[in-house]
């Protein structure tokens, strides 16, 4: 915590002084150095190939591809943090996208309607996830399966092919920017301000760190468990809606295969734990989250500009997640200081 | 004392009693679990500024008792009253809020929140919708600060705290209730003897302000150090309440488990002799411990003890191999060995029974049986078949009180758990077993099973190694004890030392300094 607790109270000037440990490197700073070292070989890579890592351009389209898939991994991080996993989302994009696109058939007069019953279809199926999860205690990744399964198999019944249009008022919003920023990113980075504040300043924050470390120990505290965790997954899936709603935006008419080709479900909870987040849930960051994303993003972007054959792609991805966790445990395994053998054990001692 | 401050919003000042003033009242309170039985018709007085002593075997019904008071079970029968008010709790913050609080025996922590976190935790101060994480960690300082505990943060993660420190966490907690009643379930389970004053200090503190504190232990000097009135209970019954003076040791041991146990610590059995050695250290160390020397021989109990902290379950982990030494020359038997990791040290005729059975020696959803058989099958497969067929006799030995072998192990008492560790652990046949605090948290007459065993044992030309916090224990079975501190030996003292000898030894000030501190 690095919140600013330094002048706690005036009351005991006799406190001996606390000698903090040497905080090393957090999650979060590996991370932030994992994307570092990922803008600096992408920058390298890309000159290579001869053109500019850092062209407007360029920026443009990595941004673009974090804010959808920061919104869902925003969410992702919520429902993970809870102890609980959503890979229902992928469907719930690809269904808000199609539905707001038919109830919207390019008439701008519409679209209020139309994100009026895409997100509130979305923050209902979140709701049926939660109680599911948190009432009738099933694991959120039977919960969310069998609820991504339901939602594929909707959609491929009731909607083959493209499906319904946005008008141009509302496309707007999937290409508009400001300077190289995306209007969509920086609707994303809203997002994750208002996650943040949740998790650090508000009780169903706090206690949704509690329900993910210990549910049992945060129920004798009093807290009621379930509404941390319906709160995470009715967020979660308005995320993923919207996330959809930002596709839609993007393509201009909806698409029911969608969310199932960006891989959002698997590739949100790679960004997540790849962020730091404990998968077991009760540890983790929103910034490690969007961190991970933007490396996704990163990686993406170069291997693109290189033209990288698509399996090269996977395994990459895949190596790097691998390896953070690894690095990840590495750190819970070494964490008891040695007392002998240390480069200085005076330090140690204590 | 109390530094003076301009607030104090959430500090609890539990003044509304007078001393010895009956704050809770329990009538014939009964539970039953599936048809079984587990507490019949007790009664229980607490009055403010006491403490009272609950006492009993394993599975006498303390923890259902305790349960019941802090709303975590809802009685059969039976009532209880607070200030003569008749009170019915079906959650665990109702009990709270009306001022009971319970420190329960696992942590009920969540390490990778902070100190604060924790112990606001359900009742987060807000200012409008934010929490006000400055008020809460302002409160909790001075919370720690009337509890007499320098050298707490507020801010600090439990995951970096000590035990004793999470412990104080535990209690701070209970007392940020405003707690008129806090009950603790074997406080000092996991404490060292110094720490442990701390503790008494704590709890001398708090009935000064006339909070009224129930205390399970296990520890009978600790009952009698601190309690005023001690209940006895039994099978869930109610077998006496009394003044605690008017009880000794021998009277309350012959109480709980309705026998006297002449010796508490059995002798040695006949013809134990101490032969060859089986284990030697010489000038062995790794991160953990540095330049330890030892001999353990054939029919022996090498007792080690220190504080908590000072190296002892790093010793045993490293002659375990979990991390092995890197200097030094270990022998097992005449042959120099390099242990590195358990498997190799099972396969040199090692048993090591861990600290916290319930993390790192049982398998909890499994069953006894394949609990007992667990070490065997991991190691020697082919032995299984015989393992098999001897388990149920090392059960019947040990006095296992379970329905079934196929019983899943969590359904256990403490005290039956670890006879099924020890169970599995003989299954290998093994020459030197080490034992780390091996009868923490369990029952006296469990207790007094497994030091017969250990006598046993040794007949057999076993040799053990015994790490304990318990004093008493160490200095009544041990034949000889080595004191570690800071990770290196301190000291050996020879059979039946004085607790102050090693005490000295531990702590590395004399008697007379330590009583001036």
């Amino acid at each position: 915590m690095t919140s600013p607790t330094a002048p706690t109270a005036p009351s005991a000037p006799d406190r001996p002084p606390v000698v903090r440990r040497p905080a090393g490197l957090t999650s979060t700073g590996i991370v932030l150095v994992i994307l570092a070292v990922a803008v600096v070989a992408g920058a390298v890579l890309t000159a290579i190939e001869g053109r500019n890592f850092f062209s407007t351009g360029n920026l443009r389209d990595i941004l673009t591809i974090t804010s959808t898939l920061g919104l869902i991994a925003i969410g992702q991080t919520l429902v993970i943090l809870v102890g609980s996993l959503d890979l229902s989302v992928p469907f719930v994009a690809s269904l808000t996208g199609v539905i707001a696109a038919g109830i919207m058939a390019g008439e701008t007069g519409n679209v209020p309607l139309a994100l009026v019953v895409a997100l509130g279809l979305a923050a209902l199926i979140g709701l049926v996830n939660g109680l599911v999860v948190s009432l009738l205690r099933v694991h959120g990744f039977i919960a969310t399966l069998g609820m991504g399964l339901i939602i594929s198999g909707y959609i491929a019944t009731n909607y083959q092919g493209s499906h319904g249009s946005a008008p141009r008022s509302f496309r707007l919003i999937g290409i508009s920017f400001i300077g190289p920023i995306p209007v969509s990113t920086l609707l994303m980075l809203g997002c994750a301000l208002l996650a943040i504040v949740l998790l650090r300043r508000t009780r169903v924050g706090h206690h949704l760190y509690a329900v993910g470390g210990n549910a049992e120990v945060a129920r004798l505290s009093g807290v009621r468990t379930w509404v941390p965790v319906v709160t995470a997954h009715v967020l979660c899936s308005l995320l993923a809606g919207f996330a959809g709603l930002l596709l839609l935006a993007r393509l201009s008419v909806g698409n029911p295969t969608i969310g199932s080709q960006g891989q959002y479900d698997l590739m949100s909870i790679a960004a997540v734990v790849l962020g730091g987040t404990l998968l077991a849930g009760g540890k983790g960051h929103i910034t490690g989250t969007i961190a991970g994303v933007a490396i996704f993003a990163v990686m993406d972007n170069v291997m693109g500009a290189l033209q990288t054959d698509p399996f090269l792609r996977d395994v990459v991805r895949g190596a790097v997640i691998v390896a953070a966790v690894a690095v990840y445990a590495r750190r819970e395994i070494d964490r008891r200081p040695a007392r002998f053998d240390a480069p200085s054990p005076a330090r140690r001692r204590a | 004392m109390r530094p003076p401050t301009e607030t104090a919003p959430a500090v609890p000042t539990a003044d509304h009693s007078a001393p010895g003033q009956v704050v809770l009242r329990a009538r014939s309170l009964t539970k039953s679990f599936v048809g079984h039985t587990v507490l019949s018709d007790v009664d229980l007085e607490l009055r403010a500024g006491e403490v009272h002593g609950l006492v009993g075997e394993n599975g006498a019904g303390k923890s259902t008792l305790m349960k019941i008071l802090a709303g975590v079970h809802t009685a059969d029968h039976g009532t209880v009253e607070l200030d003569g008010q008749m009170m019915s709790f079906h959650h665990p913050l109702q009990a709270q809020q009306a001022g009971i609080s319970t420190v329960f025996q696992e942590f009920n922590l969540l390490p990778e929140r902070t100190v604060a976190e924790n112990i606001w935790l359900g009742r987060e101060p807000r200012r409008g919708p934010l929490v006000d994480v400055k008020r809460m960690n302002r409160d909790t300082q001075q919370l720690l600060d009337d509890l007499g505990v320098p050298g707490l943060r507020p801010d600090q993660r439990v995951r970096s705290l000590s035990v004793a420190e999470q412990q104080v966490v535990e209690i701070a907690k209970a007392v940020s209730f405003d707690a008129r009643i806090i009950s603790m379930d074997e406080p000092t389970a996991a404490l060292a003897t110094h720490e442990v004053e701390l503790l008494y200090g704590i709890i001398r503190g708090l009935t000064a302000r006339g909070v009224a504190i129930l205390y399970v232990s296990h520890r009978l000097k600790e009952v009698f150090d601190l309690c005023d009135t001690i209940t006895v209970l039994k099978d869930g019954k109610q077998v006496a309440t009394r003044p605690a003076g008017s009880l000794d040791d021998a009277e309350l041991v012959r109480l709980m488990v309705g026998r006297s146990i002449a010796s508490f610590f059995p002798d040695p059995v006949e013809g134990t002799e101490t032969g060859a050695p089986l284990l030697e250290l010489r000038g062995a160390g790794n991160g953990y411990v540095d330049d330890v020397s030892l001999t353990l021989r054939a029919g022996e109990i090498l007792g080690i003890a220190g504080l908590q902290g000072s190296g002892r379950t790093e010793l045993l982990e490293a002659l375990f191999g979990v991390r092995g030494f890197t200097r030094g020359e270990l022998r097992v038997g005449d042959k120099v060995v390099r242990l590195r990791s358990p498997r190799s040290a099972v396969r040199a005729g090692l048993a090591l029974v861990t600290e916290d059975r319930k993390a790192t020696g049982l398998a909890l959803n499994q069953s006894i049986l394949d609990n007992a058989l667990g070490p065997v099958r991991a190691v020697f497969p082919g032995r299984t078949g015989r393992a098999r067929r001897e388990v149920p006799g090392l059960f019947t030995n040990l006095q296992v009180a379970a329905r079934a072998m196929d019983q899943e192990v969590q359904f256990l008492s403490g005290g039956n758990q670890q006879k099924v560790v020890l169970a599995g652990w003989l299954a290998t046949e093994p020459r030197i077993v080490l034992m780390d605090e091996p009868t923490r948290g369990i029952d006296v007459g469990a207790k007094h099973a497994i030091y017969e065993l250990m006598r046993v044992l040794t007949r057999e030309g076993v040799g053990i190694v015994m790490v304990s916090s318990e004093l008493p224990e160490i200095i009544g079975m041990a034949d000889r004890i080595l004191v570690m501190r800071d990770g290196r030996v301190a000291g050996e003292l020879p059979a039946g030392p004085s607790e102050e000898a090693v005490l000295q030894l531990a702590t590395g000030v004399t008697p007379t300094e330590q009583e001036r501190a």
